[in-house]
């Protein structure tokens, strides 16, 4: 019987402390029934990239408050394709203006972007639609 | 994942590929081809003795963990960690948080860090999680670390698992040593009193050596040194290195590993006959007759045979 879990790595990358919002999206993932990977802060591009490789996670989420969205995801983007890891979905929230979604998303710098305001639930469909494949395990008796 | 494809990702977990290191622990993780896959990686495994760290929640597990890391990378050794945190019983979620404790060592390309989920296994470990430490030395990680998650007094599967069980405790918490002396206490190689810079480490120290005392003859054949460290502050590092390297020495020299593995080989043997065995019950409980179940209301033990006779009738249990 397969126990598969979807695997998420949720990452602070860059030097805003503001962990709030990754704290409230990690617990509603894991209220969701997945494992989330929290990197903890000030993550560079290189530590979260390695981080989701070694955890082989399926999506990477990004928290970010510090206005260095147009840097960060290109920048991921292109360490996931290095490292031929471009599977794993990159998404992201945070304060991101609407024109900056517009052009991350266009350029296919970032799956998905979620800015405050967000139902969390809204973000959990989106992971669980993309990744329709590894649902979680019926629940069995006798467990 | 078709035969082709694994057999390609256990060549390149055998080049030492971290990729494939990451997709076979999955692999074997969700149970996809586990047997298979850990039936090649045992061929490449097995030499590494595997040091595991479990203690109460907070003493400071993954802290050490990322110290004993420093400490062998000094030593040019490549070092594999698992690290185990609870799965929700309600959900199956869980925040996998013992990274944020060794991300100096993310980048280093001779670190290889895992966390894992209990997935409802009790214990203290995962359902698969030797098997995890196994693909990790098979990848070129030949130092292994396991981290329990936070534990109380009686989750010792970590002794299926670990050939240096290090026990770690905190100074002002003897009550701490009154719950655990039944249980973990027993198992321990190494205990280690970490945050030894707060008062209280030595009489802590000492209050396990009185303990140790009590054991007399009885329990493990090595009397388990107790080591006091700070894992923030880096004091008592080398001291911890040298204790688990005495305690590696002697299961070598004395033959004992060989006893150690057999136990181990034992215990898991039976974890996974018992997944089998509650494979076959599951399959097999729905088929049985109703007034069987009624009969049952009036005696479970008449029913137990009656549905093993079923399940194993005339059948190979694989």
């Amino acid at each position: 019987m397969s126990q598969s879990r979807i695997r998420v790595l949720v990452g602070k990358p860059g030097l805003d402390g503001h962990d709030r919002g990754a704290k409230v999206i990690a617990r509603a993932l894991r209220d969701a029934g997945m494992e989330v990977i929290y990197s903890g802060l000030h993550q560079t591009p290189e530590e979260i990239v390695e981080a989701a490789i070694q955890e082989d996670v399926d999506v990477i989420g990004l928290s970010i408050l510090s206005g260095a969205h147009l840097t960060i995801f290109p920048r991921v983007k292109e360490l996931l394709r290095e490292q031929e890891a471009e599977d794993i979905l990159l998404i992201g929230g945070g304060t991101i203006p609407e024109e900056d979604v517009e052009v991350l998303l266009r350029q296919g710098f970032a799956e998905a972007l979620f800015t405050p305001g967000t139902p969390t639930g809204e973000i959990v469909g989106w992971i669980k639609q993309r990744l329709e494949k590894k649902g979680p395990e019926p629940a069995r008796a006798n467990d | 994942m078709s035969r082709d494809e694994m057999n390609e990702w256990l060549e390149r977990l055998l080049r030492h590929e971290r990729r494939a290191v990451a997709k076979l622990i999955s692999r074997v993780e969700d149970d996809r081809g586990r047997a298979e896959i850990m039936h090649s990686v045992r061929a490449h495994s097995g030499k590494s003795l595997v040091v595991g760290i479990t203690g109460p929640p907070g003493v400071g597990k993954s802290s050490l963990v990322e110290a004993l890391t420093r400490y062998y990378r000094e030593n040019g050794e490549r070092v594999g960690i698992v690290a185990v945190d609870p799965s929700s019983p309600y959900t199956g979620g869980a925040i996998l948080g013992d990274r944020i404790r060794m991300q100096a060592h993310t980048t280093d390309r001779d670190v290889f860090i895992r966390s894992m989920g209990t997935r409802g296994h009790l214990g203290g470990v995962a359902r698969s999680t030797a098997d995890v430490l196994r693909i990790l030395e098979a990848g070129g990680y030949g130092r292994l670390l396991l981290e329990t998650v936070g534990v109380g007094q009686s989750e010792i599967e970590i002794m299926r698992l670990a050939d240096t069980v290090v026990v770690v405790l905190n100074p002002g918490t003897g009550d701490g040593i009154q719950a655990i002396k039944a249980g973990i206490m027993e198992v321990a190689d190494i205990f280690v009193v970490n945050k030894s810079d707060m008062p209280g480490a030595e009489r802590m120290k000492n209050d396990i050596e009185m303990m140790l005392d009590l054991n007399g003859g009885a329990g493990p054949l090595r009397r388990p040194p107790v080591v006091l460290t700070s894992a923030l502050q880096a004091l008592g590092i080398p001291e911890l290195g040298e204790a688990i390297a005495e305690q590696q020495a002697f299961l070598r020299e004395s033959g004992q590993i060989k006893i150690r593995r057999q136990v181990q080989l034992q215990r898991e043997t039976w974890h996974y006959l018992e997944e089998k065995v509650r494979a076959l019950f599951d399959g097999t409980w729905p088929q049985i007759p109703q007034d069987w179940l009624e009969a049952g209301e009036r005696d479970p033990f008449g029913l137990v045979e009656k549905v093993w006779a079923k399940m194993t009738g005339g059948r190979d249990v694989s």
